[in-house]
């Protein structure tokens, strides 16, 4: 007799968990039913990236270095899986070694970005980056894995806690990742995966008012409408690279605060 | 501090006259100052200016003209071009023509001597540039003496000396200019603003199109004379004056490659609609309610003193003004009762007077805004304070105000004023100042009062706010990055960090905006 096999339901991942649409929608994509997120959905997700962003953006830069490596060993450990769900094992291994790279980042940006400033009065002076707080992503439709790791790691690298919304033709490779994710160290809520229609959750999430920055990357088309919307907090609208690595790409991400204090007895 | 040793007052000094608290040595109830007005003399003013362009003066289009005054005697003091759109576009022309011309590809080292020029001549020239200033603005000419003038000069002269060195600022990333920057600025500190719009835009290898605020153009117009006295090649620096509508202009026309503004978070948000979609450059520097928080355990006298500074000085038309107090419940009393005293000792008058303290409200429009919220605090129940003084009667004026029984739903403490007004509000423990403090849509500025170490970086770490002042406030300096976190903006000015909103990057690099 031959075993049934046990088919996987697509959900999307909010808050380190898995629910489906609270609106109860599917949408059909690479040949399997995947939840199709609604606006409610959005906000969930915001309230829990919301309420997860002060503990890992208060972590220590070398703790969250680690996390993020523990993240590339758990993309590493399910690589076929992704293989199947990606353009292949080439990009696989692209986004494995891309968090990596970023996890080296953690303990460095303040470093390279921040600095000591010479004042000209008895001030002791410096500039620190720090997190931006949420950050909505679009990501790209392709690569599939490749371009949402090239996204997702430079916010999340700097202590941001992030909403993204998965490709609509390929979100399967994304909802791998969601499941790699839950079972690393990343903290429930700090990444927060959405599947569905990208132009029903885009002007959501360019018009939340309690995400402070929007990563258009992914965005083929006119942003124009999105940006508008995003004017409305005064966020931070991104456009980076759909599949690259750079510093740059995770300062876009970082808000830099200067301290003064006077130099005395 | 000991408060011994000063013994009783000898029977020769009358009681009367003394006030005397404490461990207070006695002081008189109220010096008399002499007036000592700075001579206006050494301005010459011309009746009508035109915008700049190409290094000439020229007649607007239109032919339409406003006139500027003096807001502490509501007297005109000259006629000014109100540019429109046809204007806008000449003045983005020249620059653009000026920027593919030379600007860009002189040798840096020659761009960094020009702006080295300009600071020499503003420091020269500095007490011309005050007396302006204060006339045109309001503010006490010890405020644009001692703190605008310098700090306007040092800004010129730190990015002269970045110029060359661009490519130390940003190693292996091949920083190139934006080209065309549209620059609008307030009216706050009118000389210091486009100090710190064009010597950071020009550093980097930008030309320039500044709008001054429209009730303060004259130091921007005194400064393209100074542009020509340091023979800054015609078209480099372009000042277009108008209203609104002429910013409007600017951010609108698709030859410009950068906007940078400062001013209000709403005409803020407009711009970043009206650029959506377009690609260009933007860096917003808003608005600000920010927190001043002591602690019970601060040195009270100085902390009182950073209050006043925090809030009074330029009358509170600061984006950064520490403009809500929040005070450990345990010294509410005192702190309360040393603010007040200092209060009263604040002069309030004659802009050119060396003695003033707090000068004139910028323009009737600003005074109305001010007497509106202020009249809001009252209605929604929170206590009011105003020294005693006499105000002039001509000219705009709001005396110091301070309102305690503040609700932080109230309008003043969620509002920014941008007058002389301190909202006083109370906490117990570091946990619930931080969560007060960061109550605002608002992230500009914050100061924090105490006398321990790990505190200060305590707070300074949970304050979201882009400059963070700790037993200090209201401190400027061109090497120290300025600007805002949520909607008081994005990007900053001043530092190396203030080069790179005017700078583009080879390849393909995040960019925001």
């Amino acid at each position: 007799m031959t075993r049934l096999p046990v088919k996987k339901t697509y959900k999307l991942f909010i808050g380190g968990e898995f629910p489906r649409s609270e609106s109860g929608r599917t949408y059909l994509a690479e040949d399997q039913n995947v939840a199709r997120a609604s606006r409610k959905d959005v906000r969930d997700a915001v309230r829990a990236a919301r309420q997860a962003q002060p503990k890992w953006g208060g972590m220590t830069a070398y703790n969250r270095g680690q996390v993020l490596y523990r993240v590339a060993e758990m993309i590493e450990a399910r690589r076929d899986e992704f293989a199947d769900l990606s353009t292949g094992a080439e990009e696989v291994e692209r986004a494995i070694d891309r968090f990596v790279w970023y996890a080296g980042w953690a303990d460095k940006l303040a470093q390279v970005v921040g600095s000591s400033n010479p004042v000209s009065g008895p001030y002791f002076n410096f500039t620190v980056p720090e997190p931006t707080g949420v950050v909505g992503i679009l990501a790209p439709a392709e690569p599939p894995l490749a371009g949402l790791v090239s996204r997702l790691a430079p916010p999340l690298v700097g202590g941001n806690a992030v909403v993204a919304v998965a490709s609509e033709a390929h979100p399967l490779a994304a909802i791998e990742l969601a499941e790699a994710l839950a079972t690393s160290d990343v903290p429930g809520g700090v990444v927060n995966i959405l599947t569905g229609h990208r132009a029903e959750l885009a002007p959501v999430l360019a018009g939340h008012m309690d995400v402070n920055a929007l990563d258009v990357t992914g965005e083929d088309g006119d942003v124009a409408e999105l940006e508008r919307l995003a004017a409305e907090n005064v966020k931070r609208v991104v456009r980076g690279n759909r599949d690259g690595q750079s510093a740059w790409e995770a300062a876009a991400f970082l808000e830099l605060k200067t301290v003064w204090h006077p130099i005395g007895v | 501090m000991g408060g011994g040793g000063l013994g009783p007052p000898g029977p020769a000094e009358p009681m009367s006259k003394l006030d005397r608290r404490g461990d207070r040595a006695p002081i008189p109830s109220a010096w008399e100052y002499a007036p000592a007005p700075e001579s206006r003399e050494i301005v010459a003013l011309e009746e009508r200016y035109g915008s700049f362009v190409n290094g000439e003066f020229v007649e607007p289009r239109s032919g339409e003209y406003y006139t500027t005054i003096d807001p502490a005697r509501e007297e005109p003091l000259a006629e000014i071009a109100q540019s429109g759109p046809e204007d806008v576009a000449l003045a983005v022309d020249v620059a653009r023509a000026a920027f593919e011309n030379g600007w860009s590809s002189r040798p840096a080292s020659e761009r960094s001597k020009y702006l080295f020029r300009i600071a020499r001549l503003l420091q020269e020239r500095s007490r011309e540039f005050a007396v302006l200033e204060s006339l045109n603005g309001g503010k006490p000419i010890r405020e644009s003496r001692d703190v605008d003038l310098p700090l306007a000069a040092a800004h010129f002269f730190y990015y002269a000396g970045w110029a060359d060195k661009l490519e130390y600022a940003f190693p292996n990333r091949r920083p190139r200019p934006l080209g065309v920057a549209g620059q609008i600025i307030p009216w706050n500190f009118p000389l210091l603003m486009l100090a710190w719009k064009i010597a950071p835009a020009l550093a980097a290898g930008n030309t320039v199109v500044l709008k001054p605020a429209e009730t303060t153009p004259l130091t921007a117009l005194l400064f393209c004379d100074l542009l020509r006295q340091a023979d800054l090649p015609p078209g480099v620096v372009n000042i277009i004056t108008g209203d609104g509508r002429t910013g409007a202009a600017l951010v609108k026309h698709p030859g410009v490659d950068k906007i940078a503004f400062t001013g209000s978070t709403e005409v803020g948000k407009a711009i970043k609609r009206e650029l959506a979609g377009t690609r260009k450059s933007l860096t917003l520097e808003l608005g600000g309610k920010a927190a001043n928080v002591i602690f019970d355990d601060a040195a009270l006298d100085q902390a009182v003193e950073g209050i006043v500074n925090g809030i009074y000085f330029n009358q509170g038309h600061v984006c950064c003004a520490g403009s809500r107090l929040l005070v450990q419940e345990s010294i509410y009393e005192p702190v309360i009762e040393k603010l007040k005293r200092r209060l009263t000792t604040l002069r309030i008058g004659d802009p050119l007077d060396k003695n003033t303290d707090v000068g004139a409200i910028n323009s009737r429009q600003q005074l109305d805004k001010i007497t509106e919220l202020v009249d809001s605090g009252k209605e929604e129940g929170a206590e009011i304070y105003q020294p005693p003084c006499r105000l002039p009667e001509r000219g705009y004026w709001f005396a110091p105000t301070v309102f305690t029984n503040v609700a932080q739903s109230y309008r003043i403490a969620q509002e920014e004023i941008f007058g002389p007004v301190l909202s006083v509000l109370t906490f117990r423990t570091p946990d619930e100042a931080v969560e007060k403090a960061n109550n605002t849509p608002y992230g500009l500025s914050a100061g924090v009062w105490t006398e321990k170490g790990s505190r200060i970086l305590w707070m300074a770490e949970r304050l979201r706010a882009g400059v963070v002042w700790a037993n200090t406030y209201n401190r400027f300096d061109p090497a120290s990055p300025f600007g805002g976190f949520k909607e008081s903006g994005f990007g900053r000015e001043g530092g190396r960090h203030g080069l790179e909103p005017y700078l583009g990057f080879d390849g393909a690099e995040a960019s925001g905006g």
